[in-house]
């Protein structure tokens, strides 16, 4: 099973970056966890450039949801929303809408954040965007507030209860993703 | 004067062109309706069973056609069939079905009420039944629970929808 990870955040140093890679450490055996890269190089959504074939790194971008069998989100909120760059490229990826890459894909949504609210607001906009893209959104929330505080010098994250949280998030979206699989 | 048979016995089945099923559902100012064009119902000894695919319903924007087949709604990919089934209880021209409908995996009472005309010889000498039936139910009830707010605060969508079948069934031979 695959599931593709996506950081809102294009930060290096991105607090939702390393919940993922603790993710991808979480992940269990038969399960391969891939972080994407690829949202900083998603251009500024435009209807003119909205063809069939789109741009090459939008096309790249849903292909790898397609192939996905889940999608697992991390979140930052900025002005109690969604990071610009992740809902640009979800709004790319949503085209054509009645056939769009994220139709029926189980996905789950964390956040987190400096503060102490954990991005909560942000989390709940991107599940409301998804679900109107017409994914399978779970019922999967995490927050976790003060997020550079949980990790250690090497800036992975050293908090044994989030890792926790981690892998049940990932059980729930894995749980949400299996009947598809099984009907496959 | 003539006298109308109080229990309908026999098979049938729906006539699909001339039969017609949909929904009604408040949204912000007036009644948003749509239909489903690829159903079966079968009427035997009195017991009306339905069932329509989910796919097939039509409405006029493709995108809001996949939204409402989408997991906020009837989620379709994993619950392609709505059923129903019940017992016809007739009093006169008047029509009341106890039943259970299922849609999206869950599984609800539902009374239908409406008219029932028939058995009648149509003029190519098949009898057919007509029942004409709406029940009201909460969307929510079948996880259902999309909406947005209006400006004004008040939700856009109504959780109250007329589900309305009118069906045309003809006799089966035995």
């Amino acid at each position: 099973m695959r599931v593709l990870a996506i950081s809102g955040s294009l930060r290096r140093d991105s607090n939702n970056t390393a919940l993922l890679r603790a993710l991808r450490e979480e992940a269990p055996a038969g399960v391969e966890v891939e972080l994407w890269d690829g949202l900083k190089e998603i251009p500024p959504y435009d209807g003119d450039d909205d063809l069939a074939p789109g741009p090459a790194k939008v096309e790249a971008f849903r292909s790898l949801v397609r192939e996905a069998d889940a999608v697992f989100f991390a979140t930052p909120e900025y002005n109690s929303s969604i990071p610009g760059a992740l809902k640009n490229a979800l709004d790319w990826a949503s085209r054509p809408l009645a056939t769009n890459a994220f139709r029926n894909k189980p996905v789950a949504v964390i956040g987190s954040s400096a503060g102490a609210f954990g991005g909560v607001w942000a989390a709940a906009e991107l599940r409301k965007v998804l679900a109107a893209m017409g994914a399978r959104v779970t019922e999967v929330e995490m927050a976790v507030g003060h997020a550079h505080d949980k990790r250690d010098e090497s800036g992975e994250l050293s908090d044994d209860e989030i890792r926790d949280g981690l892998r049940e998030a990932l059980d729930t979206l894995l749980a949400e993703a299996a009947p598809a699989l099984a009907a496959a | 004067m003539s006298t109308i048979e109080q229990q309908v016995t026999g098979t049938f089945a729906a006539d699909p062109v001339h039969s017609h099923v949909g929904f009604e559902v408040p949204y912000a100012v007036a009644t948003f309706s749509g239909e489903v064009t690829d159903f079966t119902a079968s009427l035997v000894d009195g017991h009306l069973e339905g069932s329509a695919k989910i796919e097939s319903i039509k409405l006029k924007d493709e995108n809001l056609q996949a939204h409402v087949l989408s997991p906020e709604f009837f989620d379709a990919e994993r619950h392609p069939v709505l059923t129903f089934s019940g017992d016809v209880a007739r009093d006169g021209d008047r029509a009341t079905i106890e039943g259970e409908i299922t849609m999206k995996g869950i599984t609800q009472p539902a009374t239908l009420e409406g008219t029932i005309v028939g058995p009648t010889v149509d003029h190519f000498g098949a009898t057919r039944v007509g029942l004409k039936l709406e029940t009201v139910v909460d969307r929510t009830a079948f996880d259902m629970k999309w909406n947005m707010p209006l400006p004004n605060g008040e939700p856009a969508l109504g959780n109250e929808v007329t589900l309305k079948a009118d069906l045309t069934l003809v006799a089966q031979e035995a």
